[in-house]
């Protein structure tokens, strides 16, 4: 999808995106032109639509995690379904505050390891020395993470 | 005065969404993926219950046994039934680096499967409203078979049996994830129902471009009369690879995979 500033002829540019949580999606877009902003936003079946299909309105900076959609969709996961091999190294690893740890640990077992990972690479690349639950919150609308 | 504004596709500025770029990189992570599979070939049926899986799990056991490398991608994620005819041990799946271990069984055969996800006795669900689910299922369902392709370490093989669920439409999905429409085996049992609903799903591999290797005629010697692999042989040209019966030994097991061999 394209937005297109009719006054101006011009192509709108993807600006911000923001995951309220209820399943809805928000994304501003801006005319390189005159400056307009303009907002899209989707129901909770739009915004599924877009996620079944593995994409991220924005983009993303982030690799692509091993069964991304099948950890992050499906809530009848084996909460021991994954083992991690241990080789990831912890050089440089944030911390975790205590509210962010209690946070994570209330996401599903079938998938907290790799929403962990996520959050953990975030800070580092940002050179975040620890993870906060406005860290997470953060993360989340910026890499799209919706329901994470 | 009406509006004059451009259409999508005169719209060329960079777009940082992305979006086709993404599914894009999707495409190529699936065909990097199965770089190293000598042959993708789908396990299929337009019928339920002909035993499509049972006949992949022996065909893979067998495989395996003439030393060849083997996988089982097991695509019907809402029946998961390869991890129990497979006799795979039960273990955590192993995530190493940017790819998932697949589970390999006593005779090596290489497996993944949803049966190995989700919780026993409970169906696969997904996050979202569910009110009409039916528009974003299938394709959720899709990118989990993407994902079962391209982020699963299968490792060099000479065969990636992917097992099916009934009809059409997994194919369809597993064939534009593919770089290429995989080989196809057809199951089938002896009956003209049987045959009916085969033959519409070999028309839909034929009209796809999908090579078939053969038809499996399964469940013979018992109740179901017909000769519905020699017919669909005949008619689509294919050969008839194999006719088990309800409790094949091993030799019919070993005899498919040597002419499954030769056919590939």
């Amino acid at each position: 999808m394209k937005f297109l500033c009719v006054e101006c002829d011009r192509q709108m540019a993807f600006e911000e995106r923001r995951l309220p949580g209820d399943g809805t999606l928000a994304a501003a877009f801006k005319c390189p032109g005159c400056g307009r902003v303009v907002a899209l936003l989707t129901n909770p079946m739009e915004t599924q639509l877009v996620a079944s299909l593995g994409v991220k309105i924005g983009g993303t900076t982030i690799t692509a995690q091993p069964l991304e959609t099948v950890r992050g969709m499906v809530t009848t996961g084996r909460d021991d379904a994954f083992t991690d091999d241990g080789q990831r190294t912890t050089e440089g690893a944030p911390a975790w505050s205590a509210a962010a740890q209690e946070r994570l640990g209330r996401v599903p077992g079938f998938v907290r390891g790799m929403v962990k990972k996520i959050y953990a690479d975030y800070a580092r690349e940002r050179g975040i020395a620890e993870i906060t639950p406005a860290v997470m919150d953060t993360a989340r609308a910026e890499l799209g993470l919706e329901g994470m | 005065m009406p509006l004059n504004f451009r259409t999508y596709h005169e719209l060329t500025d960079p777009d940082r969404s992305g979006l086709p770029e993404q599914i894009g990189a999707q495409r190529r992570r699936v065909a990097e993926r199965v770089a190293g599979v000598r042959q993708v070939v789908a396990v299929l049926s337009g019928k339920g219950g002909v035993g499509k899986s049972y006949v992949t799990a022996g065909l893979s056991r067998a495989v395996a046994r003439r030393g060849r490398p083997v996988g089982v991608l097991d695509a019907d994620l809402n029946g998961p039934t390869a991890p129990r005819l497979l006799h795979l041990p039960v273990a955590r799946c192993t995530l190493r680096g940017d790819a998932i271990e697949p589970v390999v069984n006593a005779e090596g055969v290489k497996c993944f499967s949803m049966g190995l996800l989700v919780e026993d006795g409970r169906p696969l669900a997904f996050r979202g409203p569910e009110a009409e689910s039916h528009v974003w299922r299938g394709a959720l369902e899709a990118a989990a078979l993407r994902e079962f392709l391209a982020d699963v370490a299968w490792g060099p093989l000479d065969l990636l049996l992917v097992d099916l669920p009934p009809g059409i439409q997994r194919f369809q999905e597993l064939a534009d994830l593919l770089p290429a429409p995989p080989a196809v085996l057809v199951v089938t049992i002896p009956t003209p129902e049987s045959a009916d609903a085969v033959r519409r799903a070999l028309r839909a591999v034929h009209d796809r471009g999908a090579p078939c290797l053969g038809v499996i005629e399964n469940m013979t010697g018992g109740p179901f009369a017909g000769d519905a692999g020699d017919s669909l042989a005949r008619e689509f040209d294919t050969p008839l690879l194999a006719r088990l019966p309800f409790h094949p030994g091993v030799h019919a097991w070993d005899a498919l995979a040597q002419r499954l061999g030769s056919a590939s």
